[in-house]
This record gives structure tokens, sequence and C-alpha cells, in this order.
């Protein structure tokens, strides 16, 4: 046979089941107690990094939709402070201007009050003076009857000028 | 600078090698010729004489013992099967003390003939009828040191898997298991996914196993001492059994498109498909056969280049030869060891590869008439 020129290429039966033997006693062993474990274990550690980054990617998302919110609550509470500054703002220039309305009505109130008691005690005093200056016209005229009576229609006229004259004040 | 330098060292070297080796050639002969004149002090001429290429190929064969160093040699059990059954002793019975083949009465007459064991008949001569009888299981220097890269693979593989269940997944790997797991990352996405695809993961186990197989055995085979310098891997036999699984693998798995490819090409004339069915039914074969002898004749080469020039000092029989045997060897030698890698990833890639074209699922639409 041409294979027996070189004992180089003959294969060897003996090698050939002892080869057969190491490899089937190698992949069934290791196969069960290395490779399985080793391939599990390479593949489990991969899906676990890989599961960790995918949610760390949504734990970012999350934290950007949740800085949104907190934004968007802060730029609310900013709002409702500034109306409520403003409403409380309107509503103590409407109080001042209030107090001042009141204040001013009283005022003039007041100043009615004080014009028309004014008024009041002129009159009184004007009718007093009135009353007085008719007593004294009377004492006068009176006197004036007792002296000149004599005269009597010059008297007259001139009682009737003076009436005249009481008249006009 | 000092690469430039080294390069022209290389040069002057390798043209060094070229002229004394063309004498080494010649000086062989001389020493052919001198063995032939006197065969009556052979073993006297042996001592001074030299025959490169039985000392080389004896390096590369196998062996029914362990040479060690000088004349100490480690016996291994012969185990042989015969029509009379299965027998065991030692293999130191087939030698005498000056390490010369002599007959073993078994069941039948043993001799060692050309390192092989055959059967003999009285007159110590080979029988070849009965040799055919005799079914030879020895655990031989290759199957020794085979069982020696299985004892390891097992040692290192049974813990780094038990680390990794150790260790759990969570934790980063450690010590041998970091080491070892760029390897297996490497098989699994370099060799595994690119060529077979979706359905990598049930074929790791071989291809894992075939991988660190052929890798540990040629880095075993680069040990020039006792617990290596064996030839497993460059040896035909086992890259044959290695092929033949590779070849059972695929076939088994081969899918109706393989098989459909391989006896009625789809697309093609019926004319083209009669003549391409043989030529495809060889290609089933060639590819184990391609990967039995890649390994094995790339492996026996690095072998007898390294020992060729480690001979080139014997040849001459001068110390100084080796001022350039010695560099050249280490340069091999470090080749060597990126082929070590390179065929082990290449036998799995290619085994890889062509389970990848039994299972990969074709889509065919029949348009191309």
């Amino acid at each position: 046979m041409f294979l027996e020129i070189n004992p180089l290429v003959l294969p060897d039966v003996g090698l050939v089941f002892w080869s057969s033997v190491a490899f089937i006693v190698l992949l069934v062993v290791l196969g069960k107690f290395a490779w399985k474990p080793i391939m599990t274990a390479i593949s489990e550690r991969e899906q676990g990094i890989e599961t960790a980054l995918a949610k760390a990617d949504q734990m970012k998302a999350e934290m950007a939709t949740m800085q949104g919110e907190t934004e968007a609550l802060m730029q609310k509470a900013r709002e409702e402070r500034a109306t409520l500054i403003k409403e409380a703002k309107e509503q103590s220039d409407k109080m001042i201007a209030d107090a001042k309305e009141k204040a001013k009505s009283e005022y003039d109130r007041i100043v009615a009050d004080a014009q028309l008691a004014i008024t009041q005690q002129k009159n009184a005093a004007l009718i007093d003076v009135k009353n007085q200056v008719g007593a004294l016209v009377v004492e006068v005229s009176e006197k004036i009857l007792r002296r000149e009576l004599s005269n009597k229609t010059e008297q007259e006229s001139y009682i009737q000028q003076l009436a005249e004259g009481v008249k006009l004040n | 600078m000092v690469l430039r330098s080294l390069k022209s060292l290389l040069v002057l070297a390798f043209s060094l090698f070229v002229i004394l080796f063309s004498n080494g050639l010649f000086a062989n002969d001389s020493t052919k010729t001198t063995m032939e004149e006197s065969p009556a002090g052979l073993h006297e001429e042996k001592e001074g004489s030299f025959n490169v290429t039985e000392t080389i190929l004896e390096h590369i064969k196998d062996d029914h013992s362990w040479h060690i160093i000088g004349h100490t040699s480690i016996p291994l059990p012969v185990i042989i099967y015969t029509d009379k059954g299965l027998e065991f002793f030692s293999s130191s019975k087939l030698v005498n003390e000056h390490h010369e083949p002599v007959v073993y009465q078994g069941n039948y007459a043993y001799k060692l003939i050309d390192g092989k064991l055959k059967a003999v008949n009285e007159a110590g001569e080979l029988d070849k009828e009965l040799s055919k009888k005799v079914w030879d299981f020895s655990i031989t220097k290759n199957v020794a040191s085979l069982l020696i890269s299985v004892t390891i693979l097992l040692l290192l593989f049974l813990s780094v898997g038990s680390a990794y269940k150790k260790r759990g997944v969570t934790s980063a790997p450690k010590g041998l298991q970091s080491f070892m797991e760029p390897i297996i990352l490497f098989v699994r996405d370099e060799v595994a996914k690119p060529n077979i695809g979706k359905k990598y993961a049930k074929y790791m186990p071989f291809l894992l196993t075939i991988f660190f197989l052929i890798l540990i055995n040629n880095f075993l085979g680069l040990i020039p001492f006792f617990p290596g310098s064996a030839n497993v891997s460059g040896n035909i036999a086992f890259t044959m059994t290695l092929a033949v699984f590779v070849f059972i693998l695929v076939n088994i798995n081969g899918n109706k498109s393989y098989w459909q490819h391989i006896f009625w090409m789809p697309g093609m004339h019926w004319s083209m498909k009669l003549f391409l069915a043989p030529i495809e039914l060889i290609g089933v074969f060639t590819k184990p056969i391609s990967l039995m002898i890649r390994l094995f004749a790339n492996i026996t080469a690095g072998h007898i280049l390294v020992l060729s020039l480690i001979c080139l000092i014997f040849i001459f029989k001068t110390i100084f030869a080796s001022a350039i045997a010695v560099p050249f060897a280490v340069f091999i030698g470090l080749i060597e060891l990126l082929v070590a890698f390179l065929q082990a990833y290449i036998f799995t890639m290619l085994s890889a590869m062509y389970i990848g074209m039994a299972t990969e699922e074709h889509h065919h639409e029949e348009a191309h008439h």
C-alpha cells in the first residue's frame, strides 16, 4: 500500500483508539463540568451587564423626567407666589384706598357738621343780636318816642325809615 | 536601527546557513558510505557517525518507550489484542540492555521492527500474515503524552469551571479564570459566532475541546524534554481522529439544504447539477482530509525544522556550528509558538465554518432562471 512508503503518514490503530477515547472523555467531562458552567456564567454575566446598563439608561431617563417635573413645579410655585404677592398688594392698596376714602368722608362729614354747627350758632348769635338790636331799637325808640312825640308826622316817617333799615339787615 | 542591524545579521546568518547546509548534505552522504563500508563495527560506528534522517524520524515518530536522557528511558506498557486475547507487558521486555530490539514470547513471538510491534517467526523474522492479526493498543509515547495533556486540561478547566460556580456571576474573574476567559471568549466571538451564527452555543463544547486539546498538544510538543517532546498533534493518527469527529459532527448536523446543495445544486441546469454532484460529494470528504493534513504537516514540519537545525551541530561535529544552529532553532521555536496557536485556531475555525455551512439556513427564492 502506498501509505507504507512513509511511516509518518501511516496512522496507528492504537493512537486512533486512544485519541478517540481522550477526545470523547474530554468532550463529555469538560462539556458537563467546565464548558457548561463557564458558558452559562459568561452569558449570564453579559446579560447582567446588559440589563444593568439598560436599567441605568432607564433611571437616567426617569431622572430627566423627574427633573422636568420639579422644574415645572417650581415654575408653578413661582407663578403662584407672584400672583399671591400681586393679590396681597392689590388688597392692601384697596384697603389703603378704602381707608383714605373713609377718612375723607368722615372728614367731610365732620367739616359739614362743623359748618352746620357754626352756621346754626352764627344764626343763633345773629338772632340774639337781632333780638338785642330789636330790644335796643325798642328802647331807643321808646326814648325817642318819649322825647319827640310832639312832631307826630315827622315821627312816623322816621319810624318808618328805621323799620326799613332794620328789615334790610 | 536595531531592527535593521538585526535584519542584516539574519540575512548573513541565513546565507551562511545555506552554504553550510549544502556541505551538510555532503557530510551526510559521507557518513552513509562509511556505515556501509564497515557493517561489522556498527555499534562502534554509531557513536561517531550520524544519520540525520534516522535521528529526526526517531524524534518525530511514535515509540514504545519514552526517551529521557542519554541511555535512560521510561518503559511504557504494551497492550496488544490478538485472536488469543488481550496481553499486557512492559515495553522493557522488548529491548535488551543495549536498547536493541529482542523477541518477546507472549501468545505469539513479538519484536519491534522499525519501532513498531510486529509478530515474528521462530527465526526472529517478520511474519506479515500474523502481524495483521496483532492490534496494538499500547500506551506509546504519544498516547502517554496525550494522557498527560488530557490530565492537564481536566485539572485546568475543572478548576476554572468550579471557580465560575463558586465565585458566581457578578464577581470579576480572578487568577486562572481570568487567564482562560479571554481565550474562551475568543473562541466564542471570533470562531463560533461569525462562522456558525445563531446556533453557535450548541457547538461551543466541541469547538472549545478541540481547540484546547490541539493547543496543549502543540505546546507540549515544543518542550524538548520529558513532559513534552512527543509529537502528538504532528501525528497523522491524532489529526485523523479529530478530523473524523469533525466530519461526523458536520454531516450529522447537516440540514436539508446542505444535502440538497451537494446532490442537486439548486438554481442550475440539470446537466450542471449532474456535473456538480460528484464534485460536491468529494468536497464532503476533502474538507476533513484537509484539516487532517494541515495540522499534521504544520506541526511535523516545525519539529523537523528545529531538529534539522540542532542536527547541524552533530553533522559538523564542531561546537561552532551551534553559533548558527542555536539562534536559528530559537527563532524557529518562537515561530512554532505562533504556529501552535495559529494551527489550533485554524483547525477550530475551519471546523466551525464547516458546521456553519452545513447548518446554514438558505433562503432561495428560485428566481434565478
